[in-house]
């Protein structure tokens, strides 16, 4: 990285998972060993310890660079405080890599297929440090956006194909043309961090590690717009995010970066962070600034659309966060070049959260257009355990399960409509062969069905007697008929209910039973749930053909219900047993069912 | 209201309105003042208290029902005090194929209350939460501001025992 030529710096991994692995006292250990061995006169630099942002692979936290001018950097991962003298000494001090400290060849596979744009400075700079923004082209994009006319910039966007990156898929550069149509002089801007999706976390990632970068989004969205009043509506699940951007509006402000005449270029921008209060449905864009307004978050039909009449009766612009941060490195590099990443219809990268039974979970930007199975096998590894493959679940609530004849779909957001699921947030969950399908649409039933703001009957009624009759089949007490009623109440609810939330809540359901029937009828005809996960539908006994008599079971059980000694088969005592599937977990060879 | 069921707590008659009063003047003249206030008097209290929130309607000129609405609306407001320790368990998609209800229901079993209930010494309350966002290391506990990943049955009860043993 050329911007910090003249010092060593140590990146720490500082997001919230980052932090929960144990990052502080690894910094604590490593100041600890500078101020000991006095490092900086040493080596004759300064050795800056920066707490970064998150860098994606979130399961390996702690991780560690340790970034030497003129030398490629190194990461460590899984670092805990007492590995770090053995780093200063050996890496810092002798310049000899500890080798076996070091992050596997899975680290350079993981990064390989990514394209980092939205994430370049996560991870590389310390979130809060306005000079290391600055450093990484920050704000270079604003100044170069305020020597066009704010609809120039608005053609730029357009050019640059960007489409919204909360999952609509809107192109950005019309939705802005809009509200800047709008007559008025009030105008208001703002950015939805209200992630509710569980099963993603990218927004959290960028306001945690370069929240920055977000300011500079809006402010040109401010700028083309004419909106000179910005609010960010953040989850208030996210108290990391919100103080760190808190902290850098704080530094805006100071700096005159915000407020009147900003950064001396001549145009006005307020901006303002407004902590959600726990309801899913506030990401809907009418619900949300019912919520500003401080009313309970129910969406109102639309039109009026929020850019005729949106905040306090105003025009009111909302795009997504990592949308805004897309608009920066458009202005950095120029429209023409994001339109040359990506697919005909998606242009850019797309960050997409993988969990679930991958082997490396976390954050990963790739160019749309790359394949599902790239994405999880190339990037992430793969399956854990060794495991089967059997679906991924794209984009939350609202998205749908893709099986494995289908995961070579492209990922844009036409492609993956058309195989049933969707882009949405980006949001992937990866699931191997323990997992229940129709568990994981009474999964999401019931989540939606208890975010539901119950202003329309469809969401509110419907919902709840879906669940009732998913609850059922998965109690095993599933009748003849409950299939086809499930498909006909999808339909209704999908065209009737008022909002996003109610017209997608069914999405799960219609792409299980489109793609996993089988796992309906098995629950239903048979009363057997061929992933052993439905619990009322466990017997809880060892398969003896399928035992290798590893006594992982054993180990892993907390009621010491299995008899296992070494070298015998397992066996389950009835009577001990509370059913809580720790066993059925913990083996890896499908022996216990 | 005149349930005689319900339990009085104790502090009802004398709590000091100070702090709430202290957030009020900060928002008495700015647009959709409400859910601001709202969170910083619970913030001051731990929860809201009855009396609060009739100063509130009447200071902000707001509807009881109208504020009662936004407060039964939002997940993050409480009308009942609440323990020292707040365990929030992720039941987020990642979470769930995890097994984070084997989790939540251990837990259950070890402090003897499930979802939005605390305990009668007020040390602990269980939340069950939509997602905390650390699905990287599923499934995922947080008790107060510290979080806990891949956590395990087994570990899910070292964590219950360490804050036990703290006062």
């Amino acid at each position: 990285m050329a911007a910090f030529e003249d010092q060593i710096r140590v990146l720490i991994c500082q997001g919230t998972g980052g932090l929960a692995a144990g990052a502080k006292p690894v910094e604590e250990a490593f100041q600890a060993e500078f101020d000991k061995h006095g490092v900086d006169a040493k080596v004759g630099k300064r050795c800056t310890l920066v707490g970064t942002g998150c860098r994606g692979l979130c399961a390996n936290d702690v991780l560690v660079d340790i970034v030497i001018p003129g030398q490629a950097a190194v990461t460590y991962d899984f670092v805990k405080p007492e590995m770090v003298p053995q780093i200063v000494e050996e890496h810092i001090l002798q310049g000899q890599v500890v080798e076996k400290k070091k992050a596997g060849p899975y680290y350079q596979k993981f990064l390989e297929k990514q394209m980092r744009v939205v994430f370049s400075r996560c991870g590389t700079i310390d979130a809060e440090s306005l000079d290391d923004f600055l450093a990484m082209e920050g704000f270079s994009g604003i100044k170069k956006a305020v020597t066009m006319t704010p609809q120039e910039v608005i053609e730029e966007v357009k050019k640059s194909g960007l489409r919204g990156r909360g999952g609509g898929g809107f192109p950005t550069g019309v939705k802005w043309s809009f509200c800047a149509a709008s007559p008025g002089k009030e105008k208001y801007l703002i950015c939805n961090a209200d992630e509710g999706d569980p099963g993603a976390f990218m927004d959290r990632s960028i306001l945690e590690g370069d929240p920055y970068g977000l300011i500079e989004g809006m402010m040109i969205a401010s700028y083309a717009i004419g909106a000179e009043f910005g609010y960010v509506y953040v989850r208030a699940e996210y108290p990391l995010a919100i103080k760190r951007l808190q902290k850098a509006i704080d530094v805006c402000y100071e700096k005159g970066f915000l407020g009147k005449n900003c950064l001396g270029l001549g145009f006005n921008f307020d901006l303002r962070i407004k902590a959600g209060a726990g309801a899913f449905v506030c990401g809907e864009e009418t619900a949300l600034m019912a919520s500003i307004e401080g009313e309970r978050g129910m969406p109102r039909p639309r039109p009026p659309f929020p850019a005729v009449r949106g905040l306090w009766t105003k025009p009111t612009n909302i795009n997504n966060v990592e949308t805004f941060a897309n608009v920066s490195y458009i202005f950095y590099r120029g429209g023409d070049w994001f339109a040359s990443i990506g697919t005909e219809g998606t242009k850019g990268t797309k960050i997409f959260a993988l969990t679930g039974k991958v082997k490396h979970t976390g954050l990963v930007e790739v160019p749309a257009g790359i394949t599902m199975r790239e994405v999880i096998y190339d990037v992430c590894g793969g399956i854990l355990n060794n495991r089967k493959f059997k679906a991924v679940q794209a984009g939350g609530p609202s998205g749908g399960c893709l099986p494995g004849e289908a995961i070579d779909a492209e990922v844009d957001y036409d492609s993956l409509i058309k195989a049933g699921a969707m882009m949405g947030s980006g949001g992937l969950v990866v699931m191997d062969e323990t997992t229940c399908m129709v568990d994981i649409a009474r999964f999401f039933l019931n989540f939606t069905r208890m975010e539901s703001c119950g202003k329309c009957v469809p969401c509110r009624i419907g919902l709840k007697l879906m669940l009732d009759i998913l609850e059922r089949i998965t109690e095993g007490r599933g009748q003849e008929g409950d299939i086809e009623l499930l498909e006909d109440m999808c339909y209704d609810i999908k065209k009737a209910s008022l909002c996003g939330l109610g017209q997608t809540a069914p999405n799960p359901v219609l792409s299980t039973i489109r793609y996993f029937r089988h796992e309906y009828e098995a629950h239903i005809h048979n009363q057997r749930c061929p992933s052993n996960s439905c619990k009322a539908l466990l017997k809880f006994e060892v398969v003896d053909a399928a035992c290798k008599k590893c006594g992982l079971c054993y180990k892993i059980c907390p009621v010491d219900a299995v008899i296992w000694e070494k070298g015998q088969l397992a066996v389950i005592d009835k009577e001990k047993c509370t059913k809580c599937t720790s066993c059925y977990d913990a083996c890896r060879f499908m022996a216990i069912e | 209201m005149s349930n005689a069921e319900a339990p009085v707590a104790p502090e009802q008659e004398e709590i000091d309105l100070g702090p709430a009063n202290q957030v009020i003047d900060k928002y008495l003249n700015l647009k959709g003042a409400l859910m601001p206030v709202l969170q910083e008097v619970q913030d001051a209290y731990g929860y809201l208290p009855e009396p609060c929130i009739h100063l509130i309607a009447e200071r902000l000129n707001v509807y009881l029902s109208q504020i009662y609405g936004v407060l039964t609306f939002y997940a993050q407001f409480h009308l009942e005090p609440r323990g020292k320790y707040i365990v929030r368990v992720c039941m987020g998609t990642a979470c769930h194929v995890k097994g984070a209800g084997r989790i939540a229901d251990t837990l259950s079993d070890m402090l003897g209350i499930g979802h939005a209930e605390t305990t009668e010494d007020l040390k602990f309350t269980v939340e069950h939460v939509a997602c905390i966002g650390a699905c990287g290391m599923a499934p995922v506990i947080m008790v107060n501001e510290a979080t806990y990943g891949s956590i395990s049955v087994k570990k899910m009860e070292e964590v219950v025992e360490k804050y036990r043993a703290m006062d």
